[in-house]
């Protein structure tokens, strides 16, 4: 079973070169750590920055230079700002190559569910509802199964949408899954993680091939 | 000639918003949002406000402290979750709030400064933020109907900016300001720093003077950070 470092290592390897790629809040942001030696990607974060580079050292902290996440960062050679226009024509222009996003809920159809839960506190959608709408591949990274130990991976979501039909691939702390033609397939199983665990873990139907490879982390 | 669009100080700027009225506000997060005129607000007391911002502030900084004090009626915005009061007077139903995709809110102020009055978008389609709204299928795909928005006033807060209005943002700070500033029937900036016009390099402008109405220096500038994180300066790969 993977912990959510080893999930972003497994995203990381979604990673192409020469790609543009925003990162949701959450396991997706540690993805910005983990780029394969050798990769050239070019992180965008939504508030207005493409070119994102680390945190900042103390000294080097400024109000004005932060992620959408509201975190300090750093901006690598070569990058550039622009408004919050701009950054979303990036994106639903499909700009973006990769978008890579948590989620409490997907469905065999690809539908994702990550802003609302009914009756609890709603915080708002940010710009979720804008990215899984327009990139050209949406990611998600996140637990197989919630915290009360319920699948994540459903036939229908439950909870209000974020976006529709949009969602190719996930990767769990148990499975690399893909989403195709209405249902779930099995692409690869955490090391040390059974067909048959991830199985019992997925509500939603689930294709398995006649071999299933172990992640190579 | 250049206009001239300075007022003297945070009172001029603010003068004739009124109670009920609405209001764009500038920024993400706490990140460029005009500080000195929310604080004129908080000072005037004006209420019944609909303001329009991506965030609505922390408890104590940004539109936190309109919220505090409930001079604002609604809300409208992409994300509000870093404010208790806030969350209290929604729970209670005192303030009503609109969430919006924030790439929406984005166009949407952008259409209506340019005269668009509406919009297809991807975004929300087959979601509760569709519903009522227009579909349209463009290339095989469906798109929502989404309307401009304008504001009474729009208050951005800009870096530097000159006499006639012209305004230069600093890093991320600019995010939602931009297109603000052209949605507002009278748009306020405030500064960090006025110079003279002639000063500023036509080339490297971000928003055009014509957009503003009012601008002045701010007196001063908390430029408060809402998430500081750091790397251990002896290892900068860490981050």
């Amino acid at each position: 079973m993977l912990d959510k470092i080893g999930i972003a290592k497994r995203i990381a390897q979604e990673l192409e070169n020469g790609t543009y790629v925003n990162l949701g809040i959450g396991i997706p942001t540690l993805v910005a750590n983990l780029v394969p030696e050798g990769m050239n990607v070019e992180f965008q974060s939504e508030n207005g920055i493409l070119g994102m580079g680390p945190f900042p050292t103390d000294a080097d902290v400024d109000a004005d230079l932060i992620n959408a996440g509201k975190q300090t960062i750093t901006a690598l050679p070569g990058a550039v700002y622009f408004d919050s226009a701009a950054s979303f024509a990036m994106i639903r222009g499909r700009h973006v190559q990769l978008t890579v996003l948590g989620a409490m809920e997907v469905s065999q159809q690809g539908d994702i569910a990550n802003w609302k839960i009914p009756g609890r506190l709603v915080k708002g959608m940010g710009g979720a509802m804008d990215l899984v709408a327009s990139a050209e591949n949406i990611v998600v990274a996140m637990m197989h199964t919630n915290k009360h130990g319920e699948s994540k991976l459903l036939s229908s979501c439950s909870l209000p949408l974020t976006g529709v039909a949009c969602v190719k691939r996930i990767v769990t702390n148990l499975a690399v899954l893909d989403v195709k033609d209405g249902v779930f397939h099995l692409v690869e199983r955490a090391p040390g993680v059974s067909v048959q665990d991830i199985q019992a873990a997925t509500a939603g139907d689930l294709v398995v091939p006649a071999e299933v490879p172990e992640m190579q982390i | 000639m250049a206009l001239d669009k300075t007022v003297r100080d945070v009172q001029a700027a603010c003068r004739g918003i009124e109670d009920g009225m609405t209001v764009m506000l500038g920024g993400f997060g706490l990140c460029g949002i005009p500080e000195c005129s929310i604080g004129e607000l908080a000072r005037t007391g004006v209420k019944d406000l609909t303001c329009i911002s991506n965030n609505a502030g922390v408890d104590d900084f940004g539109l936190g402290l309109l919220l505090k004090t409930r001079q604002i009626k609604k809300m409208i915005a992409s994300y509000v979750g870093e404010n208790d009061e806030f969350e209290r007077q929604m729970l209670s139903g005192e303030l009503d709030v609109d969430l919006i995709p924030q790439g929406s809110l984005a166009e949407r102020c952008r259409a209506g400064g340019a005269g668009i009055p509406a919009f297809f978008t991807p975004a929300g389609y087959g979601t509760e933020i569709a519903e009522g709204k227009e579909v349209r299928e463009f290339d095989g795909k469906p798109h929502i109907l989404e309307s401009a928005l304008t504001a009474d006033f729009a208050i951005v807060k800009a870096w530097k900016g000159d006499t006639a209005g012209n305004l230069i943002y600093k890093a991320t700070a600019r995010n939602f300001n931009p297109a603000m500033a052209t949605a507002g029937r009278i748009t306020i900036a405030e500064v960090e720093e006025l110079v003279p016009v002639g000063e500023l390099d036509p080339g490297q402008i971000h928003t055009p003077g014509i957009f503003v109405q009012r601008i002045f220096q701010g007196a001063q500038y908390e430029r408060r950070i809402e998430q500081r994180t750091v790397a251990p300066a002896s290892n900068e790969s860490k981050g």
